[in-house]
């Protein structure tokens, strides 16, 4: 309301600077003409040669011809009698009165975005930390990393968090840190490892698989790693060994074994599955190299019927924020922000009570930027 | 809410223009002062509002508001308070809001202070110059709009461009954009006298402190961004003959030239056509220049935007302000009354050939700038054109246009005697020679003109001294009179004298600086030692440090001459993360004129780090000189007093040519 009153005041003023001088009648305001100004140039000999800066016949040359100049001028003089349009006038009043305000708020309108409220920086940073975006607890660490590059604690805070936000770059940059100022460690370099793969889109590059191999050659019992090189094989097109790995996992493992259902399915899809990393079922390897086969359309359709089966799993069973995420993601990918969006709030219902995951959907709507 | 009401004023502005560009010229047409005065309020009223637009902008950068697309781009939280100002007009959209910003000052000045013009030549002036603004406005709001919003505005900022986080930016642009845009009164000046169909010496009475203002912002302007080079880019060069850095070389040539033939309409009524037709093309120029900077069309250190919609839209402006007014003066140059009559050989004469000199020289600059861009257009070749073609057809056109700067005011108005002349400049001769043979038995090396070079540069310099000792006649009347004439002077004969002499300064840096110029590129590590000239520098340590939104590397070096110990130099090597780009911060040691100039390369892996050492002699009179026109600029712009110019009285009948 405030900006309105605002710019409805600029626009008066404006109007008002057009009809001011309209006003005035047809009194003319001081103005005025060369007469004046050679005038002055004649003192302005006279008090030269007074000084002695021009000698006198000089002087007398220079009247002359100002002289000369002053009788050219006042017969060229037009008549200073001035002279009242009453219709441009009120023409012109019109102009100022409608056409101005009109052009204005045509022009506003099209180019302006009046409903956006301001967003400087010491208002976001007056906002309750509790409710802060993760992005900007992040970037307070990030800069205190920059001024303190050796800080390993902050490296180690901030290398998992990066990696859940989507940054894998800059996670395995801070895991790498980790290691460089802490000291290695078999989980390290298998951390280091994850985010490298998964920076490269979930391929076990060459780096990545360094990495394995060093935190199994730091703890043969590393699982992660194990895990990965397992992946990696199956990724090199050595199934075999792949499932061999995974089966020696599965022989020593305590049966209680957190991680040991996700070692079994991708065992038990080994040849023809895998399972991605996070656990979370995505397109088999069947379906992608199907979809590289198809065109658009079809490839859209076959996203389509994932994102249809993500939507009715969530439906039965709506407990997963990462589930969530995804399929806000993938409708955004889609272009259908509205079907988005509608994920978004069916989400913000099912985790009304739980104020943590609701917390972490919250951040993770925004990393994605659409406003919740 | 600051973001939108800045956005409305700017429109509010355009609207404004529009009346104003249309409304006093029908009321000058219909003698109706009501009308006319219509041009005065609102140019006060869109200055104003252009205000409120660019305050509005530099509140959202201050406050680093990033919902604002021109602040995410350019502007980041940790940047110094410093820079989120300088910022403002250090990216492109920004900067033209600076160029309209100026454009209305210059107008509501008009407005405000133009008491002493005939009112129908200020509504006028003011209706041109609200079409300039209105074409801006509108190339802004339509292809350049620092208004725009992010709906879901980001955490943080892309930074300022590195290079441009410098004090130099605080003052290069806004100096620079004032003289470009000063320029615009006398166009618009002269187009309205076009219009008119009226001319006269009492016009170039009123235009000539616009055009002097713009002229000195312009001279401080091109100075400054020398220097800003000079110490920024790390190469130790002061001038590139870049096209950026010609584009405002060429408004200067011919707004001095205008400003000499103003002086000569002012007090002789002569030079008209040469006035008029220079008030055109210097803010063409003008024009031009802000082309090729906005355009893109160049890609150099200056170019931090690009976007070909732009530069069709400021083509159209240039094309529509630029023929236009050339299409009025073919038509109505012919109708203006004839001017005064002058002998060849007199003070017009010579002003005649100045500015001769100084529009051939400017053409050569416009030739060397536009021909490779053309060439690219039509062949796809890329050329450049470098120093040689300056030096070669630029330096040829300005040793004669020195050599006659000191006979210029020696000369009578009306009828000169050029014998009389030379031999009052013959003292000036003489030191120039003595200077000559000095400076051939000391120097060691270099060009074999350097030395005459220096002498020219002398000769100018006494030149402007001997003028002021002959007009008051020290030598002639006793020394009393002589000093009450020198406080009788008028201001604008010590402003002649300051800017010609500046010229000379310039000179003489500029051919020591390129002549005796040393330079050694070392690899240097923790305790070694560089000779330059007759410094010795040594590397004392490489240390590493913590900048606001950069890291640096600094080198700090102690210097020492003869085993004295005379100085310390820390340049830097500055790291900025967010926009992954490093700059080099020179160090300079100044001893007298001359500076020590020290920039660092990429550090070695053993621990070594490349170094660029220069000595150069007498570099800062290279600026002192520019300082010194100025300097005698302002001196000549706060004579308050009316230029008169007392003709010589004919002995015989002489057969006078006609001004034009």
């Amino acid at each position: 309301m405030a900006l309105w009153f605002v710019l409805g005041l600029m626009t008066a003023l404006a109007a008002f600077a057009v009809l001011w001088p309209l006003s005035r009648g047809g009194r003319s305001s001081p103005s005025g003409s060369e007469l004046v100004v050679y005038r002055d140039q004649l003192a302005e000999v006279d008090r030269d040669a007074a000084a002695g800066l021009i000698a006198a016949p000089d002087a007398d040359a220079a009247r002359v011809e100002i002289g000369r100049r002053m009788i050219a001028a006042s017969e060229a003089a037009p008549e200073t009698s001035s002279a009242v349009h009453l219709i441009a006038r009120r023409a012109v009043a019109v102009v100022a009165l409608a056409g101005l305000p009109a052009l204005a708020a045509g022009l506003y309108l099209a180019f302006g975005s009046p409903l956006l409220g301001g967003f400087p920086l010491a208002e976001r940073q007056r906002a309750d930390v509790s409710t802060a975006s993760l992005d900007r607890l992040v970037g307070q660490v990030e800069a205190h990393l920059e001024k303190n590059p050796a800080d390993a604690r902050g490296w180690e805070v901030l290398a998992p968090v990066l990696f859940k936000l989507g940054r894998y770059e800059d996670a395995a940059k801070a895991f790498r840190n980790v290691i460089t100022f802490k000291g290695e460690s078999a989980s390290r370099h298998a951390d280091l490892g994850e985010a490298l793969s998964a920076a490269a889109g979930g391929v076990i590059s060459a780096d990545a698989k360094k990495e394995f191999e060093r935190a199994v050659a730091l703890d043969a019992q590393e699982v992660k790693s194990r895990y990965f090189l397992g992946v990696a094989a199956e990724q090199d097109g050595r199934v075999e060994e792949a499932r061999r790995i995974w089966q020696a996992m599965l022989d020593g493992a305590p049966a209680d074994a957190p991680w040991r259902p996700l070692v079994q399915a991708a065992l038990s899809q080994a040849g023809g599955t895998v399972v991605q990393r996070n656990g979370a079922p995505g397109p088999t390897s069947e379906d992608i190299a199907a979809a590289k086969d198809l065109n658009e359309t079809d490839r859209n359709a076959m996203v389509r019927g994932m994102v249809d089966r993500l939507s009715s799993r969530l439906k039965q069973d709506g407990n997963d924020v990462q589930g969530w995420l995804r399929l806000v993601r993938a409708y955004m990918v889609l272009g259908e922000n509205d079907t988005a969006r509608q994920a978004v709030s069916d989400a913000q219902r099912v985790f009304e009570k739980d104020e943590q995951r609701l917390r972490e959907l919250n951040d993770g709507i925004k990393q994605l930027g659409i406003g919740g | 809410m600051i973001a939108e009401a800045g956005h409305y004023a700017l429109v509010l502005a355009l609207g404004l223009a529009i009346i104003q560009s249309i409304v006093p010229m029908l009321g000058a047409r219909w003698r109706d002062a009501g009308l006319m005065n219509v041009a005065r309020s609102s140019a006060l009223a869109q200055f104003l509002f252009v205000a409120l637009s660019f305050g509005a902008l530099t509140m959202l950068h201050v406050t680093s508001d990033f919902s604002v697309v021109n602040v995410f781009e350019n502007s980041h939280s940790l940047k110094p308070l410093i820079y989120k100002f300088t910022g403002v007009w250090g990216n492109h959209e920004g900067s033209m809001l600076l160029w309209v910003l100026i454009l209305a000052l210059f107008g509501a000045m008009v407005a405000a202070f133009g008491n002493n013009l005939p009112l129908s030549l200020r509504a006028n002036v003011l209706a041109v110059q609200a079409w300039i603004a209105a074409a801006f406005y509108l190339f802004i709001l339509a292809t350049s709009n620092p208004f725009l919003r992010i709906a879901s505005p980001p955490i943080e900022g892309r930074d300022l461009n590195p290079i441009l986080q410098d004090i130099g930016l605080a003052i290069h642009p806004p100096m620079l954009y004032l003289g470009y845009v000063g320029f615009s009164i006398s166009f618009s000046f002269a187009v309205a006298a076009l219009i008119e169909g009226r001319i006269d010496a009492a016009w170039a009475r009123w235009v000539r402190p616009w055009t002097l203002m713009a002229w000195i912002f312009l001279t401080l302007g091109i100075a400054m961004g020398s220097y800003w080079a000079y110490y920024e880019l790390g190469w130790g060069g002061w001038w590139f003959w870049d096209p950026v850095e010609n584009a405002s070389l060429m408004p200067w040539l011919s707004g001095t030239a205008l400003l000499h033939s103003a002086v000569v309409m002012e007090k002789r009524n002569a030079l008209k056509v040469w006035t008029i037709l220079l008030a055109i093309i210097t803010f063409s120029l003008s024009l031009l220049g802000t082309f090729l900077v906005r355009s893109g069309v160049l890609t150099s250190v200056h170019t931090f935007a690009s976007d070909p919609s732009r530069g069709v839209f400021i083509l159209l402006i240039l094309c529509f302000f630029i023929g236009g007014s050339l299409a009025l003066y073919a038509w109505r140059a012919p109708a203006l009354r004839q001017g005064g009559l002058f002998a060849p050989i007199s003070r017009e004469g010579a002003l005649v050939l100045n500015n001769l000199f100084l529009t051939t020289a400017c053409v050569t600059v416009l030739v060397g700038t536009l021909y490779p861009l053309g060439l690219e257009v039509l062949t796809g070749d890329k050329i450049s054109v470098g120093a040689p073609f300056f030096n070669l057809t630029f330096g040829p056109l300005f040793v004669p246009l020195l050599i006659a700067v000191p006979f210029g005011p020696l000369l009578a108005w009306k009828r000169g005697d050029l014998l009389g002349a030379a031999q009052r400049l013959f003292a000036a001769g003489v030191a120039a020679l003595i200077v000559v043979a000095l400076v051939w038995a000391w120097a060691k090396g270099g060009a074999a003109l350097a030395p005459l070079a220096i002498g020219l540069a002398v000769f100018v310099i006494v030149g402007a001294a001997v003028e002021l000792i002959e007009r008051i006649g020290l030598l002639r009347v006793p020394f009393r009179t002589a000093m009450h004439r020198a406080i009788g002077l008028p201001r604008s004969n010590w402003g002649t004298a300051f800017a010609h002499a500046g010229l000379g300064v310039a000179l003489i840096g500029i051919v020591c600086e390129t002549t005796w110029n040393s330079e050694r590129i070392a690899s240097l590590k923790q305790n070694d030692i560089v000779t330059v000239a007759d410094y010795s520098v040594k590397l004392e340590s490489l240390i590493q440090r913590q900048g606001p939104n950069y890291r640096e590397q600094i080198a700090q070096f102690v210097v020492s001459r003869d085993g004295q110990q005379v100085g310390a130099m820390s340049p830097s090597k500055r790291n900025f993360a967010t926009r992954g780009m490093s700059t080099t911060e020179a160090a300079l040691l100044t001893r007298g004129a001359s500076q020590l100039y020290i920039s660092l390369g990429e550090a070695g892996a053993d621990g070594a780090i490349a170094v660029r050492i220069y000595y150069k002699p007498l570099v800062l009179l290279i600026w002192l000189g520019p300082m010194l026109m100025a300097f005698g600029g302002l001196l000549s712009l706060s004579d308050r007093r009316l230029r008169v110019g007392a003709p010589k009285p004919a002995k015989a009948s002489r057969d006078l040519q006609p001004a034009e």
